[in-house]
């Protein structure tokens, strides 16, 4: 009776469930990648993190922020895992403000790994004034901020495409077919060679868009590799002590006559 | 209560324990006679048990990171995932932990109704969890603004705004509620303050729980009423510690899982978005264990009416003891019931569902007849059917067969089977 009941339940959920795609017609779903770090032990290409920040630092750095991130998490395990010279050399490229000293004035010095990621606006009023009204949005945790996550990110950035027939757009305003409403006002700006990887790899859009979504995915998420080890570990000691004490649970109550 | 009283063994245990009779009350609940055929759905007593514990741990943990200003709190958030040391895994553990704990409590709310723990003489024990279920509620709504996310401020402002439906003074209200003229700082401030005081409120209140249910016993899926100690009993410990155990790793394992593998499913994406009272959400939506109340009020077209009949839906349970009319407390024995008590899972569930969808079309439609039919289940169903219904018979104890044949022969066999 109550096993026919449940099979009802999951029957007329699912029914329900069925019923999603009437009301996300318009939207296109995000193209599916197979990315390394999906699934259960799933963890980052090391090079494709690497080759990805390269592409953020030349590209997309010029507008977005990654306030959240220190230039020692680049080095860190389970990120690129730049050597302590690279990460260091790479902070030392940056001219950070500082201060007040002594004097009370501020100053610029190189930057120290455990400086935060620099920003290329001083606020988000500034970044949304340069760039004709819409705010170049933060970028440590994109990927788990919009629905979709990685895949979405990715398909909006090889995207763009001339908008159909019928559908005009402002200046400034891009179609994309991800886009939620079509519209971007980010401008398409991978093209292909854009970037010369350090790596030799060739830098296609389809390439430069994996890696880069690589790279956000880890900074959204920088403790997945280890979340997945300990989560693997964590899963097979609760299995472990479940047998056991499901085996002294029977025991004891064998000593009655009852069942468990 | 255990039939002999219970005398230390040692001289100091017993000069201790006639100050302050603690040793007596362990042992109470050490031999506290339980039914020995309690199920599974019985176990969620020491699951939610270690849910609250879990929350207050891993949340007072959080509080030494987190910090409650609007600047900073989304940045401190981030803070605690980076560079606390395993900031990340405490902060998913109380996030999921939140959607477990609710989980486990639905299990246990509808495992009273199908077998009418509620009733006589546990109407106490039932109201006593309907208001730490309430507790629960808040603390919940309040620990989801504290990301400072936009769903976290957008959630604050549509719950908050609630209270303005209320005539004449539902403006002072809600400006009261929220210490300014928006959801704000000092919001955000008085959110945190009750977030961290409401669990304690919980675990006093689940004291009295306990105690309320340690006067009659436990209720039992027979639903009749025992001898205790007697045949039909087992003493707490070991048989029912060892239960919930394994009950409790096998719902560990599915709480790793989530926590280890898909941290973020049960959240909403848009709460990785800073709040900005600039920008509306598309859709609003609270967390999925709130969503069938959000749908009820939804279903309403006029504001205020939408709020009573929210309010309502939880407050009805409390008459519940006195709605239902059956002098049968467990639904294994009525038949009737029985099938109205799962079309009221399916209605909650599909509550659930268009909660969670925009209020329009077929799910506006969805929405009212579910809400409709809740209401029926409780005003008419159960009155009418507790009158009407001819029961099946009753074993006379867990141990003894049913003489006439039960409605449930897998029941009667298998008590048969062990006389």
């Amino acid at each position: 009776m109550i096993k026919s009941n449940i099979k009802l339940i999951v029957l007329s959920f699912f029914l329900l469930i069925s019923l999603r795609p009437l009301q996300s017609a318009e939207m296109v779903d995000p193209i599916k990648v197979d990315w390394s770090f999906k699934g259960l032990t799933g963890t980052f290409d090391r090079a494709s993190l690497q080759r990805g920040f390269q592409v953020y630092k030349e590209v997309c750095a010029s507008c977005h922020s990654m306030q959240y991130l220190s230039y020692r998490n680049l080095g860190e395990p389970g990120g690129p895992e730049f050597s302590e010279q690279e990460v260091k050399a790479i902070a030392a490229s940056f001219e950070i403000e500082d201060g007040p000293d002594s004097q009370g004035e501020m100053f610029t010095r190189p930057g120290k790994p455990s400086d935060k990621f620099k920003s290329p606006y001083p606020n988000v009023q500034a970044a949304t004034a340069a760039n004709g009204g819409a705010y170049p949005p933060d970028m440590s945790v994109l990927v788990k901020a919009r629905k979709g996550g990685a895949n979405y990110i990715y398909s909006v950035l090889v995207g763009y495409e001339d908008p159909p027939p019928g559908v005009t757009l402002d200046d400034g305003v891009y179609y994309n077919k991800y886009m939620a409403g079509n519209k971007i006002k980010m401008p398409n700006n991978l093209m292909d060679g854009l970037v010369e990887y350090a790596d030799g790899t060739e830098s296609t859009v389809d390439q430069m868009a994996k890696d880069v979504t690589t790279f956000l995915a880890w900074a959204a998420e920088p403790e997945l590799e280890e979340r997945h080890k300990t989560g693997v570990k964590v899963i097979i000691y609760l299995v472990l002590l479940t047998i056991l004490v499901y085996l002294s649970m029977k025991k004891i109550w064998s000593r009655i006559d009852s069942e468990v | 209560m255990s039939e002999h009283e219970y005398v230390p063994k040692s001289k100091a245990a017993k000069w201790f324990n006639d100050r302050l009779p603690l040793l007596t009350l362990g042992a109470h609940l050490t031999d506290y006679p339980t039914p020995k055929n309690l199920n599974y759905w019985w176990t969620f007593g020491g699951i939610l048990t270690f849910c609250l514990i879990t929350q207050i741990v891993t949340g007072i943990v959080l509080a030494m990171h987190y910090v409650a200003h609007a600047d900073l709190a989304f940045a401190s958030v981030e803070h605690i995932m980076r560079d606390v040391n395993y900031g990340w895994l405490i902060r998913y553990i109380h996030s999921n932990g939140a959607s477990m704990f609710f989980l486990a409590v639905y299990i246990h709310i509808f495992r009273s109704l199908f077998y009418g723990s509620y009733k006589s003489p546990r109407e106490v024990i039932w109201i006593i969890g309907l208001m730490i279920y309430l507790l629960m509620m808040a603390a919940a709504f309040m620990g989801y603004v504290l990301p400072w996310g936009q769903m976290s401020f957008w959630g604050a402002t549509v719950i908050t705004n609630l209270f303005s439906a209320i005539p004449l003074v539902g403006d002072s209200i809600t400006t009261w509620l929220w210490g300014a003229y928006s959801v704000d700082n000092p919001t955000l401030n008085r959110f945190f303050s009750l977030h961290y005081l409401i669990p304690f409120l919980i675990l006093g209140l689940v004291v009295l729980h306990i105690w309320a249910l340690h006067v009659p016993g436990n209720n039992n899926p027979v639903g009749i009423d025992i001898k205790k100690p007697s045949k039909d009993t087992v003493p707490f410990h070991p048989y029912i510690t060892i239960k919930d155990a394994f009950a409790l790793l096998v719902f560990m394992i599915i709480f790793a899982g989530f926590v280890f593998f898909t941290p973020n499913v049960l959240g909403h994406s848009d709460n990785y978005i800073p709040a900005n009272p600039l920008v509306t959400p598309a859709h609003i939506v609270p967390e999925w264990y709130l969503l069938p109340f959000y749908a009820i009020l939804r279903s309403v077209p006029d504001k205020l009416g939408g709020v009573i009949l929210m309010f309502s839906a939880i407050f009805i349970l409390f008459v519940l003891p006195w709605l239902d009319t059956s002098k049968v407390r467990s639904a294994v024995f009525r038949p009737i019931y029985r099938q109205f008590f799962w079309i009221l899972v399916i209605d909650v569930l599909m509550l659930g569902y268009v909660g969670a969808m925009p209020a329009e079309g077929v799910y506006l439609v969805l929405a009212r007849v579910g809400t409709i039919y809740y209401f029926l289940h409780f005003i008419v169903v159960m009155p009418v059917v507790g009158y009407l219904e001819k029961t099946d018979p009753i074993p006379m104890s867990i141990s003894e067969p049913v003489l006439t044949g039960g409605a449930e022969p897998s029941l009667a066999r298998k008590v048969n089977d062990k006389v």
